[in-house]
């Protein structure tokens, strides 16, 4: 346009912004991350397929982790009702529902309004059980620490290289429902060959709810988290904090 | 599924680009859609399609440009093969994604401004 009179055609620029789409998802669940950090919170992102048994291995993860005195905690979605959510209170672990309606997974906003109502800051560990489904959680960060997966061995062995993003997502790998290996024609191997296609670094470990296989290495690698993530020494609701040597 | 959950965030970005610049039109925009970004192609572009009516955006083309996924080794550099494990077939280390094939990028948007 001329600078004189504002007579003149209007430019075309071509504005550069290399900004990702869901930057908004990002900000929201860099604060949540915050949140849980400063409060000595190890946040976990549980997925995994309808029926995979997210619940079930929460459920038993309150009796396997007894021995540690972790408070923990969970809020537990779906599109509706509070049934997981009931569950896992009456297991132990206080959890409130997030019903999404038709949402097929979790974003840092649900996730960050639901802390409201449930009492997160005084747990050491914190599950957010995301929606059943393999697809669409992948790609949302809610704030976690990590992102667990749940696979059965009901699901089959190629399930992995049909959903790679999901499992590039994933920090660990629960094989859930391994007492009904003897059931199935299922080959484990096949499943951990999978696992390497989809995975740089593939961390699986074999469980099963019901019986209790693998569910201690289960909870030493969540110690394990806690240490990795600076949480230890930090008193559950509270950050450690040290005050400087009195002057003499 | 989440497709019209970004577009919605794709077009309220756009909306707020255009608002800052005092734009008087949007003419293009151009996303980049990685192959492990866990968004379909075809339905997003179906999503945009029907989503951008009624919005800055509704005579405004995308470019959808996508980014296959391959891997390479972060040590010795190698092109790690797509569909085997990924560790580096010569040094082992564990593969890295290459740039761009886990994302999906709103690039540009090319704005008419007075």
């Amino acid at each position: 346009m001329c600078t004189t009179c504002g007579c003149g055609d209007a430019s075309l620029v071509p504005v550069e912004l290399h900004e990702k789409i869901l930057a908004g998802n990002d900000r929201a669940a860099r604060h949540n991350r915050q949140h849980f950090l400063e409060a000595g919170v190890l946040a976990l992102n549980l997925m995994g397929s309808p029926g995979a048994g997210k619940t079930a291995v929460l459920e038993a993860t309150a009796r396997a982790a007894a021995s540690k005195g972790w408070r923990l905690g969970a809020v537990s979605a779906d599109l509706a009702t509070d049934n997981d959510a009931v569950r896992l209170s009456r297991a132990g672990i206080p959890s409130r529902a997030i019903t999404t309606g038709q949402a097929c997974h979790l974003d840092a906003e649900l996730v960050h309004r639901s802390l409201h109502d449930v009492a997160w800051r005084e747990t050491d560990v914190f599950f957010i059980e995301n929606v059943g489904n393999l697809v669409c959680p992948a790609i949302y960060d809610l704030g976690q620490a990590a992102n667990v997966v749940v696979l059965s061995v009901t699901e089959g062995e190629d399930k992995p290289l049909k959903y790679p993003t999901m499992f590039l997502a994933a920090d660990l790998v629960l094989v859930s429902k391994c007492d009904l290996v003897p059931h199935l024609d299922f080959d484990m191997a096949k499943l951990d060959d999978a696992l390497t296609r989809v995975m740089p670094r593939p961390r699986v470990l074999k469980v099963s709810a019901r019986t209790g296989e693998g569910l201690d290495q289960w909870v030493a690698w969540l110690a394990r988290q806690r240490l990795e993530h600076g949480l230890v020494g930090k008193v559950a609701g509270l950050a450690a904090h040290t005050h400087p040597p009195a002057k003499r | 599924m989440h497709e019209y959950s970004l577009v919605e965030a794709l077009i309220t970005r756009v909306e707020a680009e255009a608002r800052t610049r005092g734009a008087l039109r949007v003419h293009g925009l151009s996303v980049r859609l990685g192959e492990l970004a866990g968004v379909d192609a075809g339905l997003f572009q179906t999503a945009y399609d029907t989503f951008r009516a009624g919005t800055i955006c509704a005579e405004v083309p995308l470019t959808l440009k996508q980014v296959p996924a391959s891997w390479s080794c972060p040590s010795c550099r190698a092109a790690v093969p797509r569909g085997g494990p990924l560790r580096c077939p010569a040094c082992a280390e564990p593969a890295r994604l290459d740039e761009g094939g886990d994302a999906l990028t709103l690039d540009g948007i090319d704005l008419e401004v007075p």
